[in-house]
């Protein structure tokens, strides 16, 4: 070892710090935080605004088509599927939504998002049985939404519906989950 | 040049780099430092095998990413050019994705013997508390890890993260929004999660390491407990620079073999399995609309999975959202919890039984989540067959009633002697269990988690589906009866159709 250094003193040196009085370089060190505390917030802010964007953004539900009503047989359920309208180029295969459109009777529908209210799973409709079974945890819904059986805390979400000149519309565009689901059903519990 | 001339000219260059580079110094106070002889045990292999597999993630890491591409549209196709046509692609793939399953799996081993041995207590808090961070850290890739195997799992695999996320209190929405960078899963979700995985990850896993080794060589590696050594504060520091003076060997390289060799095993384990069983996946597309899928995590978050299907539902909240940060809340004030004292595993019977609990748990809710008994089987209303001591000897009638459990998709649920879904009870004696007014009740109006199927039921096919439900006894064993009604001794002999008379009697 050559260059043991005197590990007593912080800097290895033999300076003792003066008596305290504000010298010039007090208020150099002062300014130099000064100056970099605005510098840094004048950075930093636009940061965590760019991070936190979608906190302050409202994402509404926008009126999306699902083709003409005809497409949906009375009495029946068919799975449909819409272009995310707020989708980018890049989004690839995920821009496509599937949902699940019943049609009673004319221009009576309901409109069930594809994901399960428990964990968000795709429920699978079964026409003999009428029910929507979800593959993860055993989640059982009746034709028209409501719970039948294992854990969703209540029935499937629906999105908002109308229809004009037999073409039926959707309001949807998000993923329904517990803090948003599209509809004011009430939980179970 | 005779010999002797070399070595020192050669000394004479180290001591040239060595004034200026503090080699000497750097390494006495690093690879080199003392540790208690009976530290260098075959326990105190794990951390470093971690580390190690974190390494071999960096690297492989690096590697991939040179082919992979981040985006929503492209991330599978790249993933299937890496499986099937880049060179040695399948083998980086494989060696990323055992990698990760090795260094959780070696890292619990790690926590686990860390806690065993009272490695926690005084003076090593900060070790430990920087090895939760750590744990959480690598919990962490590997969830984002799954993500980044963007296939149909991933895809619903981020419905389960958003679904858990929408649970949360007032910001629900926001927390959602935030965590999928919008109000759905696309594009900007894929490359969130990709910079987690690739940059925010591991450079906190790298600082974080840096801090756990500093002190790991500031307050020295625990020393091999012995039964009634006791921990106090103001007599440990001491007693452990003794045994560093009066036993302590170098790191290296007197206690590192034995790192050196568990390494060696590591990577061995590593590429068997690499060779053996490849990389995983990618599975079906990420195509929201191809709903014929069954979503599972990967093994170590089987255990989540299992908790969410089985918790009663009023807890579910609470588990998913409250209980984890109370968990690793413990965890992490666990030095404080419990500072000083006996360090041994010999001596603290609640810990041992601690990790033999946790582990127990952790194991059957693996193996749970593994065969989840708790879906529907998708396929069995269509697939399953119906054993034939099942069919035969049946009337047309109980044969009708067999085509509507069929066509009805009750087995989706309920096996029929362990064919088909595990949801609901098997049905192979259900005849020994209910009585045909109970059945009927049951099938129309459900409850204990079935459907109600009195809408899409006739009344004639609930009347064949209970006759084949009612036949459905081992043979030998009477069928339910209703025990209002006083029972009638049975004859010596009973004939299968006796047995039948009777249920229809009452």
């Amino acid at each position: 070892m050559t260059t043991e250094t005197n590990n007593d003193k912080p800097c290895g040196c033999d300076h003792t710090p003066e008596p305290k009085k504000t010298s010039r370089r007090d208020f150099l060190l002062l300014l130099g935080f000064g100056l970099n505390a605005i510098a840094g917030a004048m950075i930093g802010i636009p940061l965590i605004g760019y991070l936190l964007s979608t906190f302050f953004k409202s994402y509404p539900l926008q009126w999306i088509s699902l083709g003409p009503v005809s497409k949906f047989p009375e009495g029946a359920t068919r799975l449909a599927s819409y272009l995310n309208p707020d989708h980018r180029e890049w989004d690839g295969q995920t821009a496509e939504i599937p949902c699940w459109v019943r049609r009673i009777q004319e221009n009576d529908f309901q409109v069930f998002a594809i994901n399960c209210t428990h964990l968000g799973c795709p429920v699978r409709w079964f026409e003999e049985s009428k029910l929507f079974m979800c593959p993860c945890h055993g989640g059982a819904f009746y034709e028209n939404g409501d719970h039948a059986a294992g854990p969703p805390p209540r029935g499937l979400y629906e999105y908002p519906f109308k229809v004009e000149n037999n073409e039926l519309f959707i309001q949807g565009g998000i993923l329904p989950t517990l803090a948003n689901p599209m509809d004011d059903k009430k939980p179970r519990h | 040049m005779n010999g002797k001339a070399l070595i020192q000219a050669l000394n004479g260059v180290y001591e040239w780099v060595d004034k200026r580079l503090h080699v000497t110094d750097l390494f006495n106070h690093t690879a080199g430092h003392p540790i208690p002889k009976s530290s260098a045990s075959w326990f105190y292999v794990f951390g470093s095998a971690t580390l190690l597999c974190f390494m071999i993630q960096l690297l492989t890491g690096c590697l991939l990413a040179l082919v992979y591409v981040p985006s929503a549209a492209e991330a599978y196709t790249t993933l299937e050019y890496l499986t099937f046509r880049q060179e040695l692609g399948w083998f980086l793939r494989a060696t990323h994705y055992w990698g990760s399953n090795f260094m959780v799996g070696i890292m619990l081993i790690h926590v686990t013997q860390v806690f065993l041995f009272g490695a926690y207590k005084y003076p090593r808090e900060i070790t430990w508390m920087s090895g939760v961070v750590l744990m959480l850290l690598t919990l962490g890739l590997a969830f984002t890890g799954q993500v980044m195997r963007f296939d149909e799992d991933a895809y619903w695999g981020l419905g389960i993260g958003a679904a858990i996320a929408g649970r949360s209190p007032m910001i629900g929405q926001q927390v959602v929004n935030f965590m999928l960078g919008g109000p759905i899963i696309a594009s900007e979700t894929l490359s969130r999660f990709f910079t987690l995985h690739v940059f925010v990850l591991p450079g906190s896993v790298l600082a974080l390491v840096a801090l756990h080794l500093r002190m790991v060589l500031t307050k020295g590696i625990n020393e091999y407990p012995k039964p009634g050594q006791i921990v106090r504060k103001e007599t440990y520091d001491k007693e452990y620079a003794t045994i560093i003076k009066k036993e302590g060997i170098p790191f290296f390289p007197h206690g590192i073999w034995k790192d050196l060799v568990a390494a060696s095993i590591v990577i061995g384990g590593i590429l068997f399995c690499v060779l053996m069983f490849g990389p995983k996946g990618p599975l079906g597309e990420p195509n929201p609309t191809q709903i014929d899928t069954v979503p599972r995590p990967d093994f170590f978050f089987l255990w989540i999975f299992a908790i969410a299907a089985l918790m009663p539902d009023y807890m579910e909240t609470f588990m998913l959202l409250v209980a984890p940060p109370i968990i690793i809340g413990l965890l992490f004030i666990l030095p404080f919890i419990n500072n000083t004292g006996e360090k041994s595993w010999r001596r603290r019977p609640i810990a041992v039984l601690s990790v033999i609990l946790i582990y127990l748990a952790l194991g059957l809710l693996t193996y749970l989540g593994q065969t989840s008994p708790w879906s529907p089987d998708m396929k069995a209303w269509s697939g399953a067959e119906t054993p034939r001591e099942f069919v035969e000897g049946r009337s047309p009638l109980e044969l009708q009633g067999l085509a509507v459990l069929q066509n009805k998709q009750c087995r989706n649920c309920h096996a029929i002697d362990g064919i088909g879904g595990h949801r609901g009870p098997d049905l192979a004696d259900v005849g020994t269990r209910l009585t045909k007014d109970q059945l009927v009740r049951q099938i129309i109006q459900g409850g204990g988690n079935m459907p109600a199927y009195g809408k899409n039921l006739s009344p004639y096919e609930t009347d064949a589906l209970v006759a084949y439900m009612v036949s459905l006894h081992p043979k030998g064993e009477l069928p339910a009866r209703d025990s209002t009604i006083p029972a009638t001794p049975a004859p010596l002999s009973v004939q299968e159709g006796e047995q039948h008379e009777a249920v229809g009697a009452h």
